[in-house]
């Protein structure tokens, strides 16, 4: 394949994305009304449409399948077939296996996920169905369309040699109908396909021409008689005229080629006189054809209405104009946006840098230089957030794929689930959406498997039997909430802290509250299934789901109310690019610790500071012992702080580990930073997160609290590890 | 002389297709994403040969086909049918709607041409 082809194909997989989507949000309309015939009109295009591109690059099995599937949609469309669920299901079905196929064929192997069995059993279904709608057209279409073989000839342009080997001479009668020439055919271009072939002698009968005072124009008067002297067999013959089909009467008749006596008694006219004639008719026929080439428009009357006289009359620039607006998006390489990304980071560093040096130059505020720089600062900050803008997408098309995790999951559990989405079109950025859609499917799947009950005991606790799950996502405070919420048996706290105490996760004596309780969810190691079910199981807990959002700098939480449901809360950063959070001073260096995670400052007094065991500081906020951190410390910037005055404690609160309180030094500011891999510059350290160019051009670290607050950040100084295992 | 071919249809990937075989081939090629679109493209360019997809929203092959056979100034503009369905019916259909020939997809860009060249003086 050429570059240009493969460029192509891209593209052709692009757009499959786009009617795969068209594809499942049509099935979905649908559902609800299972007779919109526009809808219907729409699903069967994207269907063929994907068939036709798959069809043009060679990707059979897309074709093979597309067809099934498009001739089934045909059926409903046509009304030969009645659109009720059992039918909707295998539409949906087959849209979720059409798009593995397509994701297959991107990928250049084999469709994953959906085994031989299930596809082999898919096909079965749809033929079953297209047999049992007693037209066999469809089916039967699949398989003789190779072997009938509509497709033109493939023409041998170059001439047989006349009176070779093997010739035979073939006597043709063609008459052809008014129908021939209105439909844009022209006998002249026939004989013309004829004479490649091999020697062709025409004959025009014209005794049916009336003189010029009767004629009718539009008549076809004219009948021919051809002799064909070629190799080519008869039914490379017939295709010549299969555009005339239908417009004509044809006889084709086999001669001996020994048979040459019979020759034409009438004059035969050349085949280029034949032509010359043809120039003639067309000078007649359509003089504003040759006008065009002249340069003047060819006036379209009666076509278009309003627009095509719009066009006309606004000339040449009007219909490029018209054709840049065809389409109001474009699609630009992502390696341009993010590099638009970081040199807008490096701009909001410089601005930062700037107004530092400003401040250091003791500047008075009405200064021009200081309201100067007050204007740009503005303009980065609005320049920051179009080129965020670029970035985000509407969290949509993450959402429609849960519908076929909805319905694949509830088919495994024999659960009855209807998925509801809202705020569909709130963004974010595209990483965040990507590395999203593991996480969400396994809450889903959690959900259906674990928070649903089944239709049964749905019927005995008098709620429908079918469940609830509605995904919702929301902007809040500069961030992104997804919402997972089922209306489900919400979360049995005695079974999860039994499970939890059997694990160790949990001292048997230990006070929890229900949202500790529920937390357990997400402790490394909890899986309340007895036997890891193949389903939301798959090896990993919800832990897992837990540290893939953190690595976004998202959080999760959960809230049930037993019999009512469960909700899974998510919130997330809107970019990557940049992060809102505290700047501090420890041990002389700048800390950055993100906001999110920072519930609260401290003061601490004495009298909330509580000493435990050897080495354990706990600061007591609102009854609860927490845990204290000194980040100098743990990073290996100071020995152990004899006592914590003049400094400051920020409660964090992380998943893992609840709440912990680090102390630093001071607090100078919140703002905005641009984040800055640590990983790609230098190597990863634990306990920080990135790092990030402050105003006056140092380097400051981000902190990850989790990790702080874990093992992690104690590695460098053994001696400064502080005794957690009491809170637990 | 440089032939100028209208091509429409709904699929992106077709239209790439198309244009890049038929520019590579030589001719002047414009493209249009439906039959309403084709039409007005009619008015602007001068065609010597359009080929139309049937299956398109808002108006499809066999009505755009109709329109430029009851309006179009050139009545022996050829219009060839790029289709995937190949039953006689599409065909009849074609026909009775004036279409001079058509083209079945998957088509060979070698195939393509040459369907072209049986409807033009090219």
């Amino acid at each position: 394949m050429t570059q240009n082809s493969n460029d192509i194909r891209d593209m052709f997989f692009q757009e499959c994305e786009d009617l795969l989507e068209t594809l499942s949000e049509g099935l979905r309309q649908l559902d609800q009304q299972s007779e919109d015939v526009d809808t219907l009109h729409a699903v069967f295009r994207a269907v063929h449409s994907i068939k036709g591109g798959a069809g043009a690059f060679g990707i059979d099995s897309l074709v093979s399948f597309a067809h099934r599937f498009e001739t089934l949609l045909d059926e409903v469309r046509t009304g030969r077939l009645a659109c009720d669920t059992d039918v909707m299901r295998l539409f949906h079905r087959a849209g979720d296996h059409l798009s593995d196929l397509v994701a297959a064929a991107r990928a250049g192997h084999h469709p994953q996920g959906a085994s031989d069995d299930y596809a082999m059993g898919l096909q079965a279904d749809l033929e079953a169905l297209i047999a049992a709608t007693g037209d066999d057209e469809g089916t039967e279409d699949a398989e003789t369309e190779a072997a009938v073989g509509f497709e033109p000839v493939a023409l041998d342009l170059s001439p047989a040699v006349p009176g070779g080997r093997g010739t035979t001479r073939y006597r043709i009668r063609f008459a052809p109908d008014a129908g021939l020439y209105s439909s844009g055919n022209d006998p002249a271009l026939l004989f013309r396909s004829l004479g490649r072939l091999g020697t062709l002698s025409t004959t025009a009968d014209i005794d049916a021409v009336p003189a010029l005072e009767g004629l009718d124009w539009q008549e076809s008067l004219i009948r021919w008689t051809l002799t064909l002297e070629t190799e080519a067999d008869e039914s490379t013959v017939r295709e010549v005229f299969d555009f005339a089909e239908g417009n004509c009467t044809l006889e084709i008749e086999r001669e001996e080629a020994a048979k040459e006596a019979e020759a034409p008694e009438a004059a035969v006219p050349s085949l280029d006189s034949v032509l010359d004639h043809r120039a003639a008719r067309s000078e007649e026929g359509a003089p504003e054809a040759d006008d065009g080439e002249g340069g003047a428009a060819v006036r379209l009357d009666g076509i278009g209405g309003a627009t095509g006289a719009e066009a006309a009359s606004a000339g040449g620039p009007k219909a490029s104009a018209t054709a840049g607006s065809a389409s109001a998006t474009i699609r630009v390489n992502l390696d341009r946006v993010d590099r638009l990304v970081n040199l807008v980071g490096e701009l909001v560093i410089k601005e930062a840098m700037l107004s530092q040096s400003i401040s250091d130059a003791g500047l008075p505020a009405e200064s021009d230089v200081s309201s100067g720089h007050e204007g740009l600062k503005q303009l980065v900050g609005e320049l920051q957030e179009g080129i965020m803008a670029i970035r985000a997408q509407p969290v949509k098309s993450l959402f429609q794929r849960m519908f076929r995790i909805v319905r694949e999951t509830a088919d495994t559990t024999g659960k009855q689930v209807r998925l509801v989405t809202r705020g569909a079109h709130a963004e974010v950025d595209k990483t965040v959406i990507e590395r999203l859609a593991d996480p969400l499917t396994h809450m889903i799947r959690n959900a259906i498997d674990h928070g649903l009950e089944s239709p049964e005991a749905r019927d005995a606790a008098g709620k429908p039997a079918e469940g609830t799950l509605i995904l919702s996502a929301y902007h809040r405070s500069g961030r992104v909430m997804i919402d997972i919420s089922d209306d489900g048996k919400g979360i049995d706290r005695a079974r999860v802290r039994a499970v939890a105490e059997r694990k160790g996760l949990v001292a048997p004596d230990s006070d929890l509250s229900s949202a500790e309780i529920d937390n357990l969810l997400f402790a490394p190691g909890f899986s309340s299934k007895e036997e890891v079910s193949n389903l939301s199981g798959r090896g990993i807990g919800l832990d897992v789901v837990k540290n893939e959002i953190q690595a976004l700098g998202g959080r999760v939480s959960i809230t049930s109310q037993e019999g009512e449901g469960t909700t899974f809360s998510m919130s997330l950063p809107l970019t990557l690019a940049v992060l809102e959070g505290m700047v501090t001073e420890v041990a002389g260096q700048t800390m950055v610790i993100p906001i999110t995670a920072v519930q609260e400052t401290l003061q601490p007094g004495t009298a909330c500071l509580h000493a435990v065991g050897r080495a354990g500081r706990f600061v007591e906020s609102r009854g609860e012992f927490i845990p204290i951190i000194d980040l100098g410390l743990a990073f290996g910037y100071r020995p152990a702080l004899a006592d914590l005055d003049d400094h400051v404690l920020l409660i964090v609160e992380t998943e893992a580990y609840k709440r912990r309180a680090l102390i630093v030094d001071h607090i100078h500011e919140q703002r905005q930073v641009v984040i800055k891999s640590l990983e790609e510059n230098y190597g990863r350290v634990a306990g920080v997160a990135a790092a990030t160019i402050m105003g006056d051009g140092r380097i400051a670290l981000i902190i990850d609290p989790e990790e702080v607050a874990g093992t992690g950040a104690g590695r460098r100084s053994p001696d400064a590890e502080i005794s957690l295992t009491a809170a637990e | 002389m440089t032939l100028t071919v209208l091509a429409v249809d709904d699929s992106r990937t077709m239209r790439n297709l198309l244009g890049a075989a038929l520019s590579e081939a030589g001719f002047d090629v414009h493209l249009a994403e439906d039959g309403a679109d084709g039409l007005q493209r009619l008015s602007e360019v001068t065609p010597d040969v359009v080929i139309t997809d049937i299956n398109m929203p808002r108006l499809d092959g066999f009505g755009f086909i109709e329109s430029v056979r009851r309006d179009y100034s050139n009545p022996a503009l050829p219009i060839l049918v790029l289709t995937t369905e190949s039953s006689h019916e599409l065909k009849e259909r074609a026909r009775s709607s004036g279409a001079t020939g058509w083209i079945v997809k998957p088509f060979h860009e070698d195939k393509l041409i040459a369907a072209i060249e049986r409807v033009t003086a090219a």
